[in-house]
């Protein structure tokens, strides 16, 4: 056939493969160094406290006046406090308490904030003014104060229902995520105003998709690469939070050795056993740093828009 | 001593062949401490037990003012000034700042008047012969801060003010038993029903502080509360008022017409409250911010670290105050009639004596001095410790989990399957409670610890001091409603006489909803057998019987185990190098605030 271009093996179409968006993210997260480490040194401590007291089996609140304040040794890889208790179980077995705090503050403040923003964002109108001035309203309240008045008032009726362990843990928790979510709910509604007026968001309302639809299946997913930033931000607000707590000797009992009470209870003896505060607030401070490169990592790698 | 022994001695004083130095030396030899020998002879009538040259230290600024600031840290803050309503050291002391008794206690267990013109005697014909009825003379010329003079009358008002049930004042104990007469302008009249060995407690010290009638006469009874007065003093002591944040601080300047001469030395006063014991040692010892922190319950391996730095140093005042628990005689957790722990009802599990025995044996007071309190709070089981002549030799304390194991079992109290006792649905789980303070809540692990090898579980709880320590009828944490089953905290003694110490376990002095948690008997403790030998007490003149009447109430409480004594704790302070305070084992630390002095 004259005049006809034959067909060459490299006119075919370019078979690249199939990325899908959660391989791209994490290609993209691969290359923020920090982040990488960050996530490393986090899936670390939440393995240490989770499986560490299986493998480090003394117990956190054996008394031994032979041994206190004693600086690490082989018995104590992270020394002793005044009552010669075992900081190592009780930096591991305060881990837990501090990360479960951590993690569950942010989900309840996620869920509100998404709850709020995505109601505001897409009814608009009066509900959209009167649940950002419930925004503002929370935003502008001072958290510290509060939480005080609110354990204070609700602290024994709660721990008489549930128990004390677990009644401070609600409560502790709901006020936490209560007290931080409107940054969240605010982040949703903008992401919200925006993508609404897309054009695939019009198409797709165009094929006759429902409102319910349209939010869980187009916007939502598209929203959620800032929120997720935002959470992980909330998870290390929250740690600080509960250890503050505890620091003033308001949250956990005063023999649960969260890590906020285990600082509280070293400060006296700063100056001559800093081991005591050192390993505690360690933890804390690579916890939350972590937490926050990984937050920032997810940042670049969830954002469609940015060139990496 | 043999009584014989005593009253010899006490007949050479009065005929002049033994000097009542030598003879407060020889009693102190017996173990009697110079209070108790000096109202010995007050009430032999052989001399005053007023204080003497030396019982005070000499004061040395030959004008009064011109020694700038003088910082104080409480690191308990106040929350009311008026001495009547104010319970707990904090608020005694901040009010003794603007109000002055007719007499403080020195710190040898003397008198040292301060409105009052002299201490009563026999000499002086103050004491009369059958210990029926107290002169007192007062001080010429004292103003109130608002220049209205103080007289009889407002000696009388006080009296008049605190024996009304209605106003519910913390004071009304020293008042509700005795009548006050005026007999003149500057003279009053005391008069006891029973010959009263002990007649030094209305209108002296921290139950003595004297409000003004003219402030205060609208505001008697039910509507106490609601005078104005109540947080803006108007007193005749050395310092005049500012300003009161209630929890926080305290401030108040020179009083320029005070009534003893080139007093005070300080210009302006603050006392600043919150915070907890280790930072207020911190913030005199090692960065000298302030002049004087009070009582601080710190770890002594802490304090002396801090007193290395140089700039100041800790002062021990040995008095009667002790570290004690309190098991609950009521049940915390049910309502009678809308009040919990009502004296209705019966704690499920103290009241059977093998538990409080257990519990009792299971606290480790050996380790509480070594490891914790140090200097600060050798071990004791005497809920009675000072002065001497009063301390019970009957009691022992032990620390045997074994033994405690021993009698829950007898006592049929079977462990459960999580390792806790239990007999007829009464589990062994209580709820301790106690104030925010590090060797508090080093004391509440030791105690868990042993206690769960019992099969007993201690839930800690652990209050901020200002709460605990408050006045505050809404809040449920202060330890005065002990909603609690059990509560550790110092009780401090506030007279050189048991008396007044020993009525917190007389069944009239219950602290309840009815009187709104004023009453000195926070644990609810009743026996009519200990109200008897109080009574017999209040009443007794032959000291020795006295003191032993005193001994075995001590044996009853400490014995009963709803009383478990943990340590002395002598008044630990920290001030300045350069600070002259006046400090006294028997009174609040303010005593004699006007006599504080810095040496340049």
């Amino acid at each position: 056939m004259a005049g006809s271009i034959p067909a060459s093996a490299s006119a075919e179409p370019v078979r690249r493969p199939h990325v899908g968006p959660w391989k791209e993210a994490w290609r993209r997260f691969r290359k923020h160094r920090l982040a990488v480490v960050s996530a490393a040194v986090l899936l670390l401590l939440i393995l240490g406290v989770l499986l560490g007291p299986l493998f480090w089996t003394l117990p956190i609140d054996e008394i031994d006046f032979a041994a206190t304040l004693q600086g690490p040794t082989l018995a104590h890889p992270l020394g002793t406090d005044d009552l010669g208790q075992d900081l190592l179980a009780r930096v591991l077995y305060g881990g837990r308490i501090s990360l479960a705090v951590g993690f569950t503050a942010m989900l309840v403040a996620v869920g509100l904030g998404i709850l709020v923003g995505s109601t505001a964002g897409m009814a608009g109108g009066r509900t959209d003014a009167g649940l950002m001035w419930l925004t503002d309203l929370f935003l502008s309240l001072p958290q510290l104060p509060l939480l005080l008045l609110i354990i204070y008032l609700f602290r024994a009726s709660l721990t008489e229902v549930v128990g004390t362990e677990l009644g401070v843990f609600i409560l502790v928790v709901s006020v936490i995520g209560a007290f931080n979510w409107m940054p969240v709910a605010r982040l949703v509604r903008a992401q919200f105003l925006s993508l609404r007026e897309k054009e695939f968001v019009e198409a797709a309302r165009a094929l006759g998709a429902s409102r319910r639809r349209l939010v869980l299946r187009h916007i939502l997913p598209n929203a959620l690469g800032p929120v997720i930033v935002a959470a992980t931000i909330d998870i290390a607000a929250a740690i600080i939070a509960e250890s503050t707590l505890s620091f003033l000797g308001l949250g956990f009992p005063p023999d649960i050795p969260t890590w906020g009470r285990l600082l509280f209870d070293a400060k006296d003896n700063l100056d001559f056993a800093p081991h005591w505060a050192l390993a505690p607030g360690i933890a804390i401070f690579l916890t939350v740093v972590s937490i926050n490169f990984v937050g920032d990592g997810l940042r670049d790698a969830l954002d469609p828009r940015r060139v990496l | 001593m043999m009584e014989d022994d005593l009253r010899q001695m006490i007949g050479r004083v009065q005929r002049g062949t033994l000097s009542r130095r030598g003879f407060v030396k020889r009693m102190a030899a017996l173990g009697i401490t110079a209070p108790m020998a000096t109202q010995l002879l007050a009430i032999t009538g052989a001399a005053p037990a007023a204080a003497q040259s030396g019982s005070v230290p000499a004061y040395a600024p030959s004008r009064r003012g011109g020694g700038g600031a003088l910082k104080i840290l409480y690191w308990q803050a106040a929350t009311l000034l008026n001495p009547h309503f104010g319970s707990g050291t904090t608020n005694n002391d901040a009010s003794r700042v603007f109000y002055e008794p007719l007499a403080g206690w020195a710190t040898d267990g003397t008198l040292f008047p301060i409105l009052a013109a002299e201490i009563p005697s026999t000499d002086n014909g103050g004491i009369s012969a059958d210990g029926r009825t107290i002169t007192w003379k007062l001080k010429r010329g004292v103003k109130w801060h608002d220049g209205v003079e103080f007289s009889a009358d407002d000696v009388v008002f006080n009296w008049e003010y605190a024996k009304n049930p209605a106003t519910a004042a913390v004071t009304s104990g020293s008042y509700r038993d005795v009548n006050v007469v005026k007999v003149d302008d500057y003279t009053v009249r005391v008069e006891f029903a029973q010959p009263s060995p002990f007649w030094a407690d209305a209108f002296v010290a921290a139950a003595g502080q004297m409000i003004p009638k003219h402030l205060f006469k609208d505001f008697v009874g039910a509507n106490a509360r609601d005078a104005p007065t109540n947080l803006r003093p108007v007193g005749t002591g050395a310092y005049k008022f500012v300003s009161f944040a209630p929890g926080d601080n305290l401030r108040a300047e020179l009083n320029p017409n005070y009534h003893r001469e080139n007093r005070p030395y300080f210009d302006t006063l603050e006392i600043k409250g919150g915070g907890d014991a280790a930072s207020a040692a911190r913030a005199v010892l090692q960065t000298g911010d302030y002049d004087y922190a009070w009582s601080l319950q710190v770890e002594d391996a802490i304090l002396k670290r801090l007193e290395e730095a140089g700039k100041g140093r800790v002062n021990i005042v040995d008095g009667g105050s002790i570290e004690f628990v309190q098991l609950n005689t009521t049940d915390p957790n049910r309502e009678v009639d809308g009040e919990r722990s009502s004296i209705k009802t019966e704690h499920p599990a103290f009241r059977d004596p093998a538990v409080r025995q257990a519990m009792a044996l299971l606290i480790d007071r050996g380790a509480l001095e070594q490891h914790i309190y140090g200097r600060g709070g050798p071990a004791t089981a005497n809920f009675l410790n000072n002065p001497p002549r009063f301390v019970s030799p009957n009691t022992r304390w032990e620390f045997s989990i074994q033994k405690a194991n021993e009698i829950l079992d007898r006592a049929g109290w079977a462990r459960g399957r999580d390792g806790i006792r239990a007999k007829d649905n009464v589990r062994l789980k209580f709820v301790f409670q106690t104030s925010v303070n590090a060797p508090r809540q080093r004391t509440q692990a030791i105690y868990k610890q042993a206690a769960q090898r019992a099969g007993i579980d201690l839930e800690l709880k652990s209050v901020t001091a200002s709460v605990f320590f408050s006045s505050d009828v809404a809040n449920p944490d202060t330890y005065v409603k002990l909603f609690a089953d059990m509560q550790m905290y110092t009780t401090t003694m506030p007279q050189a006489d048991p008396e007044r110490f020993m009525n917190q376990y007389t069944s009239w002095e219950c602290s309840t909803k009815a009187n709104n948690w004023q009453g000195r008997n926070i644990v609810r403790f009743r026996s009519e057998e200990y109200d008897a030998l109080f009574r017999q007490a209040q009443g007794e003149l032959d000291p020795v019987k006295r003191a032993s009447l005193f001994i075995r109430m001590n044996d009853m409480v400490v014995n009963s185990n709803y009383i478990i004594p943990l340590v002395k704790r002598p008044t630990v302070s920290a001030s300045l190098n350069n600070l002259n305070p006046v400090l006294s084992a028997w009174d609040g630390t303010i005593w004699l605030l006007g006599d504080w002095y810095r040496t340049t």
